[in-house]
């Protein structure tokens, strides 16, 4: 497996995983071969809770352009949850 | 000879005394054959590990693979617990070594242990491979495509590999080294750099790399299965350990 390009960050949220709800509070992100996916190298996602167990944890098999067009749709939708609300004038 | 075999999972004392589970298979006749010591690819301890292990033993050998996340995630689902060890860092260069003698050991233990044994790892257990048969008194090394056994990670690499060339002098048995020509982890030129480390230092090796595979080319449960050079990569590995851990098999 082994590109072993990884990046890990602090996250705070939830996920829905096999035994249900959990709060995240870690996330793996790395460009490596899949277990699932058919493709030799996707964008791997896992979401964790470490102090739950190592089945505490979401995880997404994406191929690269997936990859890329989910960040950018998270980007716009966060910008724009995050923009005043724009009331139109009246008349 | 017969390919009648037992497997079951064991426990064997690993590194620092730690009782971890192994997937061990064994041939059921009881001549005298050698051991393999099965190191799982970064996925971890997953179902085609464990097809490994079955394998040596079909072919006459007594095979082991040792859980190496059975710390971080005992009884987890292998993608889970590799997961959680990835997210931590790695298994540590010396943890591994306990964890591969201890396999060793209790393989020479069983009663049709020729005390002859080897190791082969798959991916970053081609690098362990090569760790441990440069940290223990071993009879043959396999490493399957192990990228970063030579030259240093980029700088803030969050997997905690480091360059094995100042071990290399330490190796203690032949090494049979089967790489992708297609792969970029090890690439071709870390493959070379590898080769001449080992020719200049008088080692006892033999590497061969495959046209038109990349990484992952015996991993028959993924895309990057390469039958060709799987196939001839297998037929190494019976003369390799044939000559080297002194059973014939088949």
């Amino acid at each position: 497996m082994c590109t072993y390009e990884t990046e890990t960050l602090n996250l705070q949220g939830s996920g829905k995983g096999a035994q249900g709800w959990f709060a995240v509070t870690d996330a793996s992100v790395y460009f490596d071969h899949p277990v699932h996916a058919q493709s030799e190298h996707t964008l791997n996602l896992d979401f964790l809770n470490p102090a739950l167990g190592p089945g505490a944890r979401v995880a997404l098999e994406l191929g690269a352009d997936s990859a890329l067009a989910l960040a950018d749709a998270i980007k716009e939708v966060v910008a724009a949850g995050q923009r005043p609300a724009q009331v139109a004038p009246a008349g | 000879m017969r390919d009648d075999i037992k497997a079951e999972t064991v426990t064997i004392t690993g590194h620092g005394g730690d009782q971890i589970e192994a997937y061990q298979a064994q041939p059921l006749d009881q001549e005298k054959t050698g051991a393999v010591v099965v190191i799982h690819h970064m996925p971890g301890y997953d179902s085609w590990s464990k097809e490994v292990v079955r394998t040596f033993a079909a072919h006459g050998y007594l095979a082991i693979c040792p859980n190496l996340y059975s710390r971080e995630a005992p009884g987890a689902s292998p993608d889970d617990a590799a997961a959680a060890v990835r997210a931590k860092g790695g298994v540590p260069d010396e943890r591994l070594v306990g964890d591969v003698e201890g396999a060793a050991n209790h393989l020479r233990s069983l009663p049709s242990s020729n005390d002859k044994a080897g190791v082969i790892g798959y991916c970053s257990g081609g690098r362990q491979s090569f760790l441990a048969a440069c940290s223990l008194p071993l009879d043959a090394a396999v490493v399957c495509y192990g990228a970063f056994i030579v030259g240093t990670p980029p700088e803030g690499f969050p997997i905690k590999v480091t360059s094995l060339e100042p071990l290399a002098a330490q190796l203690s048995c032949p090494v049979l080294g089967l790489f992708g020509a297609e792969d970029q982890h090890p690439s071709p030129e870390e493959v070379t750099r590898l080769e001449e480390i080992l020719k200049k230092q008088g080692a006892d090796f033999e590497f061969h790399s495959y046209p038109g595979a990349g990484h992952g080319f015996f991993a028959t449960d993924r895309t990057s299965y390469r039958p060709e050079a799987a196939n001839e990569g297998w037929e190494e590995i019976w003369e390799f350990y044939g000559r080297n851990l002194g059973t014939g098999a088949n």
